[in-house]
């Protein structure tokens, strides 16, 4: 094959030239990075006895590149905790005076690397990776199919269009929350459910990318756990209409583990960033994960035969005698119960010096990139020692020094879905650019450039920031672009460069702010709320800074006839709009709200002082800590699937119809 | 009931087919590398009947194991009954062929290509022509890419209307949804089109060549140009202009540098299947816009061509061709903004040389000779001084030496230590084509220098480097010029340097024969067996070790077993050892 460009030799490892920068947040990275997913070997015993059919046992055969991965943990544990210990020993300290009465201590221990090593002695007690899904656990799971005829939810009224204009409903509720554990064997269980929750809560359960593979059969969730699972719809069956297309556990497995980079001394943290699936190539399905640094594939296979028969024992094992031995047996293969399989099939390592935010496969079927800050890469599937690098912003090279100089940085970057030689990545300033691969081998000359121009008059401290471009989508047509920044989400033409199609505000968290849509009417007489309103964005987006929301990466997503678009916002709650109505849909994802099958309400937010309705939500309530990073669309279909911290919520439409 | 010598015989057979399941991949590995033992206990019949059943399911397991399962079946043919049978090894091939590995897949392919030859016509109508239409039928893409690869194979042996099938089947493959099925038509479609009678070359093959070359995928487009190699060499002359140059013309013109890298890549090929007309009037000017291309990646391929392209014009009016339309680009190539581009030109720009002639490589080549000696990249100036043999055999060195030497001094101190290892490694060949005198004159201080150097890896080459030149130069002239400075470095007061005269002993030893070695070297050798440092006395014993075969008994029994039974003694524990090494 030939590829050009810069080529990377990857064992050899980039010169360690500058800490973790660009990653503002670095406080809250700082957060999940301490906590080890899963304990090292040996597994701990279960307390959790959730286990569903599919669900195959922990002993996954390891990669050799997992066993290392392991040493990684037990290292990370002494040193991994260190650099930061100002802010572990918060959280310690917070569960500290719980732990002490289970523990034993040991006086030659410092008092912090104690807690430390508690801490992970706690963690190791916590489950395997749960989504814990056996229906007579998980009453929000409850499968139809066990429930009598007439206990079962009547079908939900046919409401109004006016009423409920996206009437979705959530088909299912998956979590893994505390509260449904039982947590049996003993050591700390003379605590109370709720100290416990403080210190689950944090950890790895919490779901960072969401993805429906290519016919939308199949949804993958990674967490920062590192764990992956997927889910597979059930086919429709006529008896049961309920139980349609309910997304069960398929398999759960653990694509990444702690690492700690010795040369730089950094902690690499398992968070799966990205998930994208392959094309399907066979009766195989293969996936990509990734984290900061590492991109694995994935193959998730079924099997349901198994060799029987041995010469020289029998199925349990036990030695014959060999002088029954008198004929040789031949395995014969008998069908069994279906298990699937997931093994790792390639590791792409060492390219990436800083995090990597996106993945894409090209739709030539044999390539991908991969996006950090500062470069992206190509791959081909099935070579892992060599990648060329696409793009490289210039200060990798020019002033590797001097990284204050820093202006820009890319954000995400995608595939054309039809045009195996386009490209399109978005950067820190709000500017998108589209890429050639044909034109030349190093693409530092995008061929477009799309950006809007920026309001003088409304610049501050906050404006580039919040025109970050977090997140940016190919339609399925390949005719638009959608891209989230912090306050609004747009829908730009591939053949506009100068401004977006379309703008949609989202509203994240004061409805206020954004209520005077067209400015241009009777400017001079709004003069005044403009102001105000500008005024209180400010002081709003002050808050937002301090706590650190103001760096969240919200995702986008287009329905399977790019009609619709959806986006994530604060307290749960997502938006919908619809590009050709203009209609738009705020709706809540919680668990008290949205019960199985049933329809979900619209929701809105209203400012601080003004009129309420019933059902609204005063902007002052707004949870903050609770926001809805991560949503995929189904692709052909009306189904979504909403990540809200450690629940995965699945909503289907409920008319079976076009949402509009 | 079968007796105790039957259970031994069993016994290692029966172990093999357990292991066929073994946790251990190893193991499983092991046992299938094995298949044929197994095959030949059970026999032909059961062979048939349960081992490849199993086999066929069997496809669950790692990659390698794959791999080799695909590999043994490919002999399997008289394992499980001959000729006759041969069909029955298919279907455990064929559920190979379809597996995500490409590697697996290649194989499996292979080896289907191979008993596809074990087939009687009536078998290959039967059997095997039914797998190959269930594959380019199949599902899956990975069934379909395999399928590509076995039409050529069986179409020469099949009847008139099953030919048809297999052309409408190539057909469908062609313009399959997934690119990686058309990539793997596009690959095959030159051995297809060997395989075909003439006339189908014109009717079937041209249109889909036609339509891969202009494929919306440039990973398609990019294999049309190895296709076209092929398909070129198959066609009369005269069809070549209609039905093969318009798609040509366009790929050396492709919107994606990717298809023009190809046909830069493949250039020579092209030209020798297109002869020398369509070469003078169409891709003489192909090449020149390739060497001019924007993207330095085919620049560095059309470079790196440059002198195959040369050699390969019709004799006729080559000269003309070369100076007035060839020449001015690499003119421009040797003052590129790319390194790689430089270089790729570097390596194969000499050549031109034996080309033109002297008159016109003293007017036009040596200049640029001079200006790429004086290149900034290292890799360059390199690539010239490697291939000096080429202009000396024309013009003599002698032209070049004056710029010749400040290279290679500015080579020689080069910062990077590979680069001063790999002038090194020339210096034998400038030595041979410079002269005695020149290199005396010259070049000498360097290659002592080198001895010197801070780098290991450069003083053992320079060690080695002295041995050849010595090989080159004689006994007489080693004696006069390099013994005596290595001889020196005895006295150096860095061990290492000092080190540095035992390795070059030892190497040179050989080569400068018994009586310098006795007279000078020897009791040198001897005197630093009292250095204070015991990796010299150490090495001392080895080097004596290494240089007594070239020294008389008389010297060794007087002079060095003295030595060596006192190092035996030394207090250090190394150097006894290597001491003892050495009586013994």
């Amino acid at each position: 094959m030939v590829y050009g460009g810069v080529h990377l030799i990857l064992p050899a490892q980039d010169a360690p030239r500058c800490a973790p920068v660009l990653r503002r947040r670095r406080r809250a990275a700082a957060w999940t990075l301490c906590w080890p997913a899963s304990p090292p070997s040996p597994p701990p015993p279960p307390i959790c006895h959730h286990h569903h059919a599919a669900q195959p046992s922990r002993g996954l055969p390891p990669s050799p590149l997992m066993g290392e991965d392991t040493d990684a943990t037990l290292t990370l544990n002494h040193h991994g905790f260190l650099p930061d210990h100002n802010y572990v020993t918060e959280v310690v300290l917070g569960v500290a005076p719980l732990l002490l009465k289970g523990v034993q201590t040991d006086s030659r221990t410092p008092p912090l690397l104690h807690h430390l090593s508690m801490f992970t002695s706690v963690l190791l007690l916590t489950p395997p990776p749960l989504y814990p899904i056996d229906p007579p656990s998980q009453p929000e799971a409850l499968s139809d199919s066990k429930v009598p005829e007439e206990l079962r939810p009547s079908c939900p009224p046919l409401s109004t269009l006016e009423s409920s204009p996206r009437m979705l409903s959530p088909i299912q509720v998956l979590c893994s929350d505390i509260t449904t554990l039982s947590l049996e064997p003993e050591p700390f269980a003379s605590y109370t459910e709720g100290l416990f929750s403080i210190l689950f809560f944090p950890k790895a359960d919490i779901i960072s990318t969401v993805e429906f593979n290519h016919t939308g059969e199949l949804l993958a969730t990674g967490d920062k756990g590192g764990r992956v699972v997927i889910f597979q719809r059930e086919p429709e069956s006529k008896s049961e209409p309920f139980s349609q297309g309910e997304y069960n556990v398929y398999s759960t497995f653990q694509s990444h583990e702690p690492e700690f980079d010795y040369l730089k001394s950094l902690e690499i943290e398992e968070k799966i960033n990205k998930i994208r699936w392959l094309p399907q190539q066979n009766a195989a399905h293969f996936l990509l994960s990734t984290n900061d640094k590492t991109i694995k594939l994935w193959k998730v296979s079924e099997r349901d035969k198994r060799p029987e028969g041995y010469n020289l024992k029998d199925e349990e094992g036990r030695i014959k005698d060999i002088a029954t031995v008198t004929s040789l047996q031949v395995p014969v293969l008998k069908p069994m119960d279906l298990m699937v399989e997931v093994s790792p099939r390639r590791v792409f390592a060492n390219a990436h010096t800083y995090h990597v935010n996106s993945i894409s496969v090209n739709s030539d079927y044999e390539t991908y990139m991969s996006a950090d800050d500062l470069r992206i890469n190509l791959w081909h599937l099935d070579i892992t020692d060599r990648s060329f690098s696409l793009f490289l912003s210039d200060i990798v090279d020019i002033k590797p020094a001097n990284m204050e100089d820093l202006t820009e940085v890319i954000t995400a970057a995608e595939f054309h879905p039809l045009h195996c030689n386009l490209f399109v990545y978005s950067s820190s300033k709000g500017t998108l650019r589209l890429c050639d691969m044909r034109e030349a081998a190093l693409c530092d000359k995008h061929s477009k450039l799309f950006e809007e121009p920026e309001d003088p008059s409304a610049r501050s401290f906050f404006s580039e920031i919040i025109s970050s471009v977090s997140d940016v989508k190919f339609s399925h047509s390949g005719r638009y672009l959608l891209t989230r920044d912090y306050l609004t989400a747009k829908v730009w033409d591939l053949n506009m460069e100068s401004k977006p199609l379309e703008t949609y505000q989202i509203r994240v968290f004061v409805h206020v702010c954004c209520e005077p849509e067209p400015l241009s009417d009777a400017a001079v007489s709004h003069c005044k709320t403009l102001f105000h309103v500008h005024d209180y964005l400010r002081s709003k987006l002050c808050s937002l800074y301090e706590n650190d929301c103001i760096f969240d990466k919200f995702e986008c997503a287009w329905n399977g006839s790019d009609s619709v678009i959806m986006t994530g916002a604060y307290n749960n709650f997502f938006r919908m709009f619809d590009r050709h109505t203009k209609r738009d849909v705020t709706l809540e994802a919680s668990r008290e709200s949205s019960k199985p099958r049933a329809v979900l309400k619209p929701r809105r937010v209203c400012a601080a002082g003004g009129k309420r309705r019933k059902d609204d939500i005063s902007v002052d309530s707004l949870d903050f800590t609770k926001k809805i990073l991560h949503t995929a669309w189904h692709p052909n279909e009306n189904i979504i699937a909403i990540a809200a911290t450690n629940n995965l919520y699945i909503f289907q439409d409920k008319l079976n119809s076009e949402m509009h | 009931m079968a007796g105790a010598d039957g259970d031994d015989s069993l016994y290692p057979i029966a172990v093999l087919i357990d292991e066929l399941r073994n946790e251990d991949v190893q193991l499983r590995l092991n046992s299938i590398k094995k298949l044929s033992t197994i095959a030949l206990a059970l026999g032909v019949e059961r062979t048939r009947t349960e081992l490849l059943p199993f086999l066929t399911d069997t496809i669950y397991d790692e990659d390698e194991v794959l791999l080799a399962l695909a590999e043994q079946l490919g002999n399997f043919t008289m394992l499980v009954g001959g000729p006759e049978y041969v069909h029955c090894l298919l279907p455990p091939l064929e559920s190979l062929a379809t597996v995500e590995e490409t590697v697996v897949r290649d194989k499996a392919v292979e080896s289907l290509r191979k008993i596809s030859q074990e087939h009687s016509p009536v078998d290959l109508e039967v059997h095997f022509e039914p797998l190959v239409k269930r594959l380019a039928s199949g599902d899956w893409f990975t069934s379909r890419t395999s399928a590509c690869g076995l039409f050529s194979v069986c179409y020469p042996r099949v009847s008139s209307t099953v030919k048809a099938e297999i052309r409408q089947h190539f057909r469908t493959l062609c313009s399959d949804d997934t690119p990686m099925v058309r990539r793997a038509a596009a690959s095959k479609l030159g051995e297809f089109a060997k395989v075909l009678e003439l006339e189908y070359v014109k009717t079937d093959i041209i249109p889909l060549f036609t339509a891969l070359a202009s494929d919306e995928q440039d990973s398609v487009r990019l294999l049309a140009v190895e296709a076209c190699v092929s398909i070129a060499t198959l066609l009369p002359q005269e069809d070549l202009e209609t039905l093969v140059m318009p798609t040509l013309r366009q790929a050396a013109e492709d919107k994606s540098w990717r298809v023009r890298y190809m046909v830069a890549d493949k250039f020579s090929e092209l030209q020798k299947a297109v002869g020398p007309e369509i070469t003078k009037n169409d891709l003489v000017p192909a090449f020149q816009n390739l060497l001019k291309d924007c993207e330095a990646e085919v620049r560095a391929a059309a470079a790196n061509k440059v002198k195959e392209f040369c050699e390969n014009l019709p004799e006729d009016n080559r000269e003309q061709i070369i100076m007035s339309h060839i020449l001015p680009c690499v003119k421009e190539l040797v003052s590129d903004t790319n390194q790689h581009v430089k270089s790729a030109l570097a390596s194969v720009i000499m050549g031109l040389s034996t080309i033109l002639g002297k008159d016109n490589t003293i007017e036009h080549l040596l200049p640029l000779f001079l200006t790429q000696l004086k290149d900034e990249c290292p890799e360059v100036r390199l690539n010239i001084i490697s291939n000096l043999d080429c202009v000396n055999e024309v013009i003599g060195i002698r032209q070049l030496s004056q710029s010749l030497l400040p290279a290679i001094v500015e080579l020689a101190e080069d910062a990077k230590w590979r680069v001063r290892l790999a002038i090194i490694e020339y210096m034998p060949l400038l030595a041979g084509q410079l002269g005695v005198e020149f290199f005396d004159e010259k070049l000498n201080t360097l290659c002592m220098a080198w001895l010197i150097d801070h780098v290991y890896a450069i003083r053992e080459a320079a060690t080695s480097n002295l041995t050849k030149l010595v090989e080159k130069f004689g006994a007489e002239w080693a004696q006069n010029t390099i013994v005596p400075k290595v001889l020196g470095m005895a006295n150096d007061p860095n061990y290492l340097h000092r080190m540095t005269t035992l390795f070059c002993i030892n190497a040179l030893s050989e080569a400068c024969g018994q009586e310098i070695t006795t007279k000078q070297m020897l009791p040198v050798v001897l005197k630093m067996s009292n250095d204070q440092v015991a990796n010299v006395r150490f090495n001392v014993a080895k080097s004596l070790q290494k240089i007594g075969p070239v020294l008389d008994s008389n010297a060794l029994q007087t002079e060095v077993k003295p030595v060596l039974e006192k190092l035996a003694s030394d207090s250090d524990m190394d150097v006894k050892y290597f001491a003892q090494e050495a009586i013994s």
